[in-house]
């Protein structure tokens, strides 16, 4: 993990003591709200329904023991005893206190985290799959690449007033699990013909009120010229994005508006006059993070671990779990492990104090001391040998973590939606729930198989609905909560935007809905299909019939 | 009936409040002051934008009500929830007490 | 409208000129682009005592044959989340080697001084009375003061963290 030299710490520290500045300058009314707004959005703070809200970075998802324990000391002295992880690789906390905040921060510098530009017309936290580092199918570990663009993109003088908030995400490897092709740019690490490894570039994809997938405008970027590449097109998008309209400033309009071609043709002008500068890295210091990311010392074991074969055989609850949360480790004898934070009736990404501190525990002990946060709301353990995981797997199910349902039906990805948004059309956590519990008989979630539903509760998408297999879209009709219902999102390597099925559901009937959906696809699949594949062989016709007809 | 109630959140802590009679900030919605006409409406928000400016409230506004047994209830359902905290049952909050 | 300039409250000697007053009179004015690219030989001829306002839509490339011509370029912030011109400021400094006065008009609020002037904005204009005058200055040096280490290299003289730590492996070398 990459650990803080004293620059990192000085700035974050200096960073600290700004805000508390500007806090105290809010307090005694030198700055008003319309000054003050801006400034600690750049620093994460919003003003939500109820109270303010702090979002807190876990840059590219990465935590050690010590980080969150933390985050649940910050639960439980700032907060109401809890946190929300978000898509983003987030934590949100839905109760701070202003007068509060600064302290807050200081003590999260302590642990080398801070709320920097987790808000804003900036560049927020920069993201990336949360197996990297354990994942078989990987390149390179994309956290080296995360760690740099973090460091660069912290208080950048250009680009702190972007036309539009702008998100980057970063994966290492084919198999998409940090969903590049909705970020403002995903950088995907590969290799060329020669076998070097560099980048390819996606710009202009996002979700929101106008979702897109993003184009590649670049197929192979070298390593070395990551920054200057990057500069390059925010100083395009910074001259050029629109700002007459909040709703068409994002990059994903003006790489529309010009082309992708045209758009790339312009970033390479710029990128020509900016390479080879000061923006290279020289590679001592390439090399120096990297190494913060070098693997931790696996040991050597076999493939397979007769411990945990036996516990497998022996326990039905822990066989199951097995197989929705354990992933393939790149090391034999390891697995990667997901901590599901989708209990049937839970608050989908909610944790308590208690529950952080469990999982920091496990993680100390059986995980290497490596947590991540993962963009579907969930935690992962990324290095626990076989032999282990039973003894995780007891601890999860003791501190009420042991739901098995990694990428099943109740897996779902919610937004906080009116109960705690102020941007909020309806509601999205109950509705979360109810589906949770209509669908709690796990034998029927494994028979049901890979489905991934996605929750917003308005348009913004920060629920990722339009790349849901299902997707759930919270709307107004007249003071009443609805929902629109798309099928056929994906936000992986085959990414691909949800079809509106036609209209909305009411709270009350939304249940019945994605039920009816599931029991149309159970009654079409072909042997082992998956929804997916079942919707994009049959398309809508015979999901808008179950909903519809007789209507 | 239907009425109008000034809202707003406390500066420092962020805390969801009602304009009550005399000018106070109550965290309970049945303590808002209803205001029934427009001047009402106008002298309340008067009252809530000095509130602003004295930097103990931010982001107050006026919100349609129904008044019934003498007690506003919140047309939407966002102020609903609002008023009442988050419906999500589990939430710990509610646990806790408020 | 005085102006912050090298850490001091200085009187703002220029004076921006509308396009249909005429210059004559004026020692130090301050031209619309347009004014600029339509201007006949005596304004092209008052090389150094010209000042130019740039909208925050034009490229500088537009003007970077003429740029030795003015001792003075403003760049506007109509609104201060209007952050245009800070790639502008750091295109004429990085790129078109402009090295008259750089200044950042409108908008401008303390919050910004210290990302103007590491894009290379050397004075700021101030609003206000004599108080916020006094606040706008003394936030200068706080502003200046806050961060120590950059991150990234801009157009200013800080190292950023990245040749900080070049130098001291270099300096881990030599010992
Ligand atoms: C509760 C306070 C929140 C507010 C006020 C908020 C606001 C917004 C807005 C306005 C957008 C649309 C941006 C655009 O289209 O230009 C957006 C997008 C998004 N937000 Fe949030 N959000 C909140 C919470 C969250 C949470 C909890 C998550 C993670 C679960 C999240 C993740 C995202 C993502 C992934 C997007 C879509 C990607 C994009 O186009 O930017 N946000 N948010
Ligand atoms: S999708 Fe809408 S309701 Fe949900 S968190 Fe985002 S802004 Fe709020």
């Amino acid at each position: 993990m990459y650990r803080y030299d004293e620059f990192d710490s000085t700035l974050v520290n200096e960073r600290v003591v700004q805000f508390r500045g500007q806090v105290a300058r809010r307090l005694s009314g030198e700055l008003d709200e319309d000054h003050f707004k801006p400034l600690r959005l750049m620093n994460g703070l919003y003003l939500q329904l109820h109270a303010y809200m702090l979002r807190v970075a876990i840059p590219y998802g990465t935590l050690d023991s010590l980080q969150m324990r933390r985050l649940a000391r910050i639960a439980r002295v700032y907060d109401r005893g809890y946190g929300h992880f978000t898509t983003r690789q987030n934590i949100q906390y839905n109760w701070p206190k202003l007068a509060e905040v600064p302290d807050l921060l200081a003590e999260l510098a302590e642990v080398e985290m801070h709320a920097i530009q987790t808000s804003g017309n900036c560049i927020r936290n920069v993201t990336a799959d949360h197996f990297a580092g354990a994942a078989a199918d990987e390149v390179e570990d994309p956290r080296i690449h995360a760690e740099i663009i973090r460091q660069w993109s912290t208080l950048h003088p250009e680009f702190s007033f972007l036309p539009r908030k702008f998100k980057i995400a970063v994966t290492g490897a084919a198999r998409d699990r940090a969903a590049i092709k909705v970020h403002d740019i995903g950088l995907q690490l590969r290799r060329d013909a020669a076998g070097e490894v560099g980048f390819r570039v996606i710009v202009g994809g996002g979700q929101g009120r106008t979702p897109m997938i993003g184009p590649t405008i670049r197929e192979f970027l070298p390593k070395a010229d990551l920054l200057s590449y990057l500069e390059a097109i925010l100083r395009v998008y910074n001259r050029l994005g629109r700002r007459d309209n909040l709703f068409k400033a994002r990059i994903k309009i003006l790489v529309a508006s010009v082309g992708a071609d045209i758009f790339a043709a312009m970033v390479e002008e710029e990128w020509r006059a900016l390479r080879g500068g000061s923006l290279d890295l020289p590679a001592e210091e390439v090399a120096r993070i990297a190494a913060y990311f070098a693997p931790p010392p696996f040991e050597n074991l076999p493939a397979q671990d007769t411990g945990f074969e036996a516990m497998r055989f022996e326990d039905r609850d822990f066989a199951r779990w097995c197989r929705t949360n354990l992933h393939v480790h790149k090391q034999p004898g390891y697995a990667i492990l997901s901590i599901s934070l989708k209990p049937v009736g839970g608050v989908p990404g909610d944790a308590t104090a208690e529950q952080m501190e469990a999982v920091a525990d496990l993680a100390e002990r059986y995980g290497q001391d490596e947590i991540r946060v993962s963009h579907e709301q969930n935690l992962v353990l990324p290095h626990v040998r076989l032999r282990d995981v039973h003894a995780v797997w007891q601890g999860l199910v003791a501190a009420g973590l042991g739901a098995a349902n990694i990428g099943l039906v109740s897996d779902m990805i919610s937004c906080p939606g009116l109960d705690y948004c102020n941007l909020a059309n309806a509601r999205s956590i109950p509705v979360a729930q109810r589906i949770a519990t209509r669908f709690a008989d796990l034998d029927r979630q494994h028979d049901i198989g890979e489905l991934k539903l996605k929750i917003s509760g308005c348009i913004n998408a920060c629920g990722h609905h339009h790349v849901g297999h299902i997707g759930i879209l919270g709307v107004d009709k007249k003071g009443r909560e609805f929902y629109q219902i798309t099928l056929g999102g994906s936000a992986g390597e085959d990414a691909s935007l949800g079809d509106i099925v036609g209209p909305a559901f009411s709270y009350d009937d939304v249940v019945d809905a994605v039920e009816s959906l599931v029991e149309t696809y159970l009654d079409l699949r072909e042997e082992g299909e998956l929804f997916l594949d079942a919707y994009r062989r049959v398309g809508l016709a015979p999901f808008k019939e179950a909903l519809y007809a007789g209507h | 009936m239907s009425a109008r109630i000034v809202t707003a959140n406390g500066l420092r802590d962020g805390e969801v409040l009602y304009l009550a009679c005399g000018g106070r900030w109550s965290r309970d919605l049945a303590e808002a002051e209803p205001a029934e006409t427009e001047q009402a409406e106008a002298a309340l928000m008067a009252i809530a934008e000095r509130a602003v400016r004295c930097r103990d409230v931010v982001e107050a506004y006026a919100m349609a009500v129904t008044v019934e047994d003498g007690a506003p209830r919140p047309l939407s359902q966002r102020e609903r929830i609002r008023a009442a905290g988050p419906t999500v049952g589990t939430d710990i909050a509610t646990e806790r007490g408020r | 409208m005085p102006v912050i300039k090298d850490g001091r409250l200085v009187e703002d000697d220029w004076t921006f000129i509308p396009d249909f007053l005429p210059l004559d009179e004026v020692a130090r004015p301050v031209v619309s682009l347009a004014r600029w690219r339509d201007g006949d030989c005596a304004l092209r001829a008052r090389n150094g005592r010209l000042g130019l306002r740039l909208p925050n839509d034009t490229d500088p490339a537009a003007i970077g044959a003429d740029l030795d011509r003015f001792a003075l370029i403003e760049l506007e912030f109509p609104v201060f989340k209007d952050g245009r011109a800070y790639s502008q400021a750091r295109l004429l400094r990085e790129r078109h080697g402009y090295r008259g006065e750089l200044r950042a008009v409108g908008e401008v609020v303390r919050d910004q001084y210290f990302f103007l002037e590491r894009c290379g904005f050397d004075s700021v204009s101030v609003a206000g009375d004599k108080a916020d005058q006094g606040r706008a200055l003394e936030g200068w040096y706080e502003a200046m003061a806050e961060i120590s280490v950059p991150m990234q290299p801009a157009a200013d003289q800080r190292p950023p963290a990245s040749s900080l730590r070049e130098r001291r492996r270099a300096a881990a070398v030599a010992s």
